[in-house]
This record gives C-alpha cells, structure tokens and sequence, in this order.
C-alpha cells in the first residue's frame, strides 16, 4: 500500500464530514426525522440553480446561500404539509423533496444548461479530489472542504454544548418545551438548520451518500450500544471516525484482493464501513445484540438454578 | 369589601348574572367564551369555567369530549379560536411558573436515551432558563420528587425499563419538580396498576392539602366521587361544574353521556333485576 499525504487528507476530510454530520444526526434520528438529511440533500437542487441564476457565478459563498436557505425550506414546507393538509410526515417529506429536486432540475435546464453545473457533479462531490483544492494558511496548504467541514463540526459542536438541554427537551417532549417557555418550534428549525448547512457543506465537498449515511447510520449505531444521550453523542462520534478511516482504508486495500491495481470509490467505502459497524452492534451490542441475547439464553438454560426456575 | 370577596368565593362559581371580574387574580384558572376548532371542527364550544383555588378537580366526559383539547388550550400550546383561559388573572405566557402540566403518557417516546432521573429534572428547566446545566442541586431535588412517587430507587434506569405505572410516576415527580401552584394532568390514571393509582391519589391530597388546585382529566365513574372534590362535566360544553356530590347526578351524567350511558344504566338495571 502506498500512503500519501493525500490519502492523510482524505482520512482527515472524510472523519470531520462524517462526525460533523453524525452530531445532528442523532438529534434527527431520536426526532424519528432520520430521512430528513436525504430530502435535503435532494432539495438543495432549485437552491443551487436560483443562487446561480441570481448571481450568475458558480463561486461558492452564494451558491451555499441558496443551498441553505433551500434545505430550511424543506423543512418549513414538510410542516407546513404535514399540520395543514393532515398528511403523514414521512409523506409530506417525500413530496416536499422530490417537487423541489425536479425544480432544481428544471431549472437548471432552462436557465443554466450550457453551464458546467449538472445534477450529479452538484449532488456527488468526490472526497477524492478534495486535496486537490487547498487554501494556503500561511506555508500550509489545507484542503478547502477540510477548513469547510471543519468549521461546520466546530459550529454543530458548540450549538450541541451551549444548547444541549433544549435540544434534549425539545427532542423528548416538545409539548413539555413549549409549556416551559422553550420554543420547540425554534428549536426544531435550528436542527434542521444545521442539518442543512451541514449536509450542503458536505455534499459539496465529498459527495452525497456519505452525508445521508452519516447522518443516520452512526446515531443508530450509538443506540444499539447505549441508552444515554452523551455517550450517544459520543458512541456516534466514534463510529463516524472510524467509518472515514475504515472506508478510506478498504478503499485501497479491497481492490487488491480481488487483482486489481486501481482504488475504489472512498465515499462509497465509508457508508459501506458504517453499514458494517451497524451491523455488528447489532449483532454483538452488550446490551441487546442478536448474538448476545441468543447466548446469554443459553446460559441460562445451562444454569441449572435458573432452568428450574 | 373583603368579607363580600370572601363570600363571592365560596360561592363558586359566581352566577352568571353577577358582573364577572375581567381578570379575577384569586381564581387559578378562569376560562371565558373559550373555543377550539381542529381544522374548522369545533372540539370545544363556547367553555365557561371558574375553577376554586385548592380544590381536586376531575374533568370527566366521553371520548372526543375536548378534555385534553382543553388542557392543551389553557396551556397555549393549541390556538384557541376565541376566548382565554386565565391564570392567577394572567395568561399563559406571564403564569408559566404557576403551572405544571403532566401530559398523556403515550404523548413521548418511552425509548429515549434518558434516564429517570433525567426526565424529572426537566421540571427544572423553566427556572434554569436558556443556556444553564442542571447541576448536582437540581439532580438531588428531582431525586426528592421521585422519593415522593415512591419510586427514589429508579432513578438511574432508563425510562424504557420501567413499568407504565413508573413512568407514570416519572411524570408527576417531573411535575412537581416544577413546584406550581396548578397542576394540569392528563389521565394520569391511565392503565396504571393499582400501586400507583393508590399514590397518585395520595399525593393528589397532599398537593390539595398544600393549597395547591389540581385538574385532573378521568375516565373511571367509579372512582370520581372518592378522588375528587370538584368535578366537571365536559362535552364539548361544559354541562356542569361544581361540588363533586353536588354535580355528579343521573341527570348530569346522562346529559354529558347522552345515550351511551343510558345504554350502560339499562343493562345495569337488567343486571340487578336478573340478579333479585
């Protein structure tokens, strides 16, 4: 294996998309909004074409603006459906994204078509090519989607600190958080503020799949292992850290198994590693795994004391 | 004039013909002309309601009667469509810290990663206000509170280990974490075992004995008149509000049950019939 400074990049990117997404993600997945982070990132498509359109430009600051302001929409719209039209919120989700993703399709054609900017260069960044384009800190040259998402995890982090209780509250009993003067409306938007900036931030950078996987699968995994909010946090963080640099690794290493010379798509091999991780928390989890409970009652059946019982 | 204020209190509530206070700051909750519509269907029609200061009051009505609609409304969190609910003379939003509110139990997920403990502290967050932990001072009061339910011992568990009735427990130990002055409660009775209804009811006279008013929505006839010493008919409107014995007659009920309980009384009636 041949490891570069690149390939040390990719890790570092791939670890803060991943844990910056994870973080919110487990507010999403306890709200039992989990697919919230897959309409957005679907979403964000009429806000890329209109921020292009206004601005005319491809440069990133306004056509994170529209992007943004796109996802929050998705999540104004979704409620908006859900409470007035008396519809399932699963439901509204699915109509609210797939009526803006054709939007943004259908803008783009008309107004944008002759410019580089098609669907799947905007929704599948490749984690690859991200140390390719750096920024110069002094004789430092940093990735930009490193300083990026970077940036995103420190802003989920400290807004997961300072806010920790009222977002636990709001998450648990919204009725309880309205009551008690703390609007769980604001804070229902603040999550799905940060899940927007943070999934367009990411997808941008390293493609997609990471950010729908990340922001589910890791919160999931931490479930399975724990029954407490900040070793859930904590448990999730993990998991993404370690799904950045399995991926990355098997990325490289399982072509070779197989004969081949050439690496394989990281950003897929990060969800993949985090399927994988699920999957055996939820076999072995100490506290209600497959395996686990299935040996723990053979043992009971061996324990003569408790086979009379 | 203090002796005439006392006299009009006892004598609850005051009749309709006597000039009415616009915000009567004695009385814990006052609700005027209240009306709730759910997408254009009016749940709640026209509600009148004086509720006594230190008295147990039960809600009782059918199914889709408007009890928790009402609850929900005096607490803000559904619009109301005319009307208010005052509390302490104030609305809501400036009598945040004069009430409790004990939700329906299946109202929050059960599988939440917190701990019992966790849950009752969240009384504590109004005070705490934005930004501010609970520290080791609230922690030990929501453990006096889960004393209090009897269930002290569980505090670390996760709430998806304990039983409906601890959970149960769990939120009145939370509501009294808040430490009101009016306590809205949401069939609390509920499929619990007969433990907890026991000291639900016990702790229900303690917080009466304190001063402190409770309302209580029920579903259990059986049990009105011995829990309860103010009663409310509701359906829709309310049909009658006042003394527990006082209002909890034939007639009353079945204007508040309309048919379904004249169904329930024949059989009854059968039933003792066949029995003699």
């Amino acid at each position: 294996m041949n490891w570069t400074s690149t390939d040390t990049w990719i890790v570092v990117v791939g670890i803060l998309c991943a844990v910056a997404c994870a973080l919110p993600g487990c507010f999403l997945v306890l709200r039992k909004m989990s697919m919230m982070g897959d309409a957005i990132s679907h979403a964000v498509l009429p806000g890329l074409a209109i921020a292009f359109i206004i601005t005319g430009t491809r440069a990133s600051v306004p056509m994170f603006i529209g992007a943004a302001a796109a996802g929050v929409l998705t999540a104004v719209f979704t409620q908006w459906i859900s409470k007035l039209g008396n519809v399932d919120r699963g439901a509204a989700m699915g109509i609210v994204f797939t009526t803006l993703f054709a939007v943004g399709l259908l803008l783009i054609r008309q107004a944008a078509d002759n410019v580089d900017i098609d669907p799947d260069c905007v929704l599948h960044g490749s984690i690859e090519f991200t140390p390719l384009d750096t920024v110069a800190i002094g004789n430092l040259f940093i990735p930009r989607a490193a300083i990026v998402n970077g940036s995103v995890l420190l802003l989920n982090l400290a807004i997961i600190i300072v806010l920790f209780k009222e977002l636990k509250l709001s998450a648990f009993d919204p009725d309880l958080a309205d009551t008690l003067g703390f609007s769980s409306r604001f804070l229902h938007y603040l999550l799905m503020t940060m899940v927007a900036v943070t999934t367009v931030a990411a997808f941008e950078s390293v493609g997609s799949i990471i950010v729908i996987a990340m922001l589910i699968v890791p919160p999931a995994t931490a479930l399975l292992l724990t029954h407490r909010m900040v070793p859930m946090l904590v448990i999730a963080t993990a998991t993404a850290a370690l799904s950045a640099i399995i991926g990355h690794l098997s990325a490289i290493i399982v072509p070779t198994w197989f004969g081949q010379t050439s690496s394989t798509s990281t950003s897929g091999m990060i969800a993949f590693a985090a399927g994988l991780l699920f999957a055996l928390a939820w076999l072995f989890s100490p506290l209600e795994g497959i395996v686990t409970r299935r040996l723990r009652r053979s043992c009971d059946l061996q324990d003569p004391e408790l086979s009379t019982n | 004039m203090h002796s005439e204020s006392l006299k009009s209190q006892s004598t609850f509530p005051p009749k309709s013909t006597e000039p009415r206070p616009e915000h009567p700051p004695e009385v814990p909750l006052a609700i005027h002309d209240l009306t709730v519509a759910y997408h254009r269907k009016p749940v709640l029609w026209d509600v009148e309601l004086n509720i006594p200061e230190g008295k147990l009051v039960g809600i009782v009505g059918p199914n889709g009667a408007g009890k928790s609609t009402l609850l929900k409304a005096c607490l803000d969190l559904i619009p109301k469509t005319s009307g208010w609910a005052h509390i302490y003379g104030k609305p809501y939003r400036k009598a945040r810290h004069l009430v409790a509110y004990v939700p329906q139990r299946e109202s929050v997920d059960w599988d939440f990663p917190v701990t019992a403990l966790d849950v009752v502290a969240m009384g504590s967050y109004r005070r705490l206000g934005w930004f501010r932990r609970v520290s080791r001072k609230e922690n030990d009061r929501a453990r006096d509170a889960l004393d209090q339910v009897g269930i002290a011992h569980l505090a670390d568990r996760q709430i998806n280990q304990l039983s409906g009735g601890q959970q149960q427990r769990v939120f009145l130990a939370r509501a009294l974490m808040q430490d009101a002055e009016l306590y809205l409660m949401d069939e609390p009775f509920a499929a619990v075992d007969a433990a907890t209804e026991e000291a639900i009811v016990i702790l229900l006279r303690s917080l009466s004995e304190r001063g402190k008013t409770c309302l209580v929505v029920h579903h259990d006839l059986a049990t009105v008149t011995n829990y309860f010493d103010w009663l409310v008919l509701l359906n829709m409107r309310v049909v009658a509000s006042g003394p527990a014995e006082e209002t909890f007659t034939r007639e009353n009920l079945q204007k508040t049950y309309g048919g379904k309980l004249s169904l329930l009384e024949k059989a009854a009636e059968a039933l003792r019939h066949s029995i003699e």
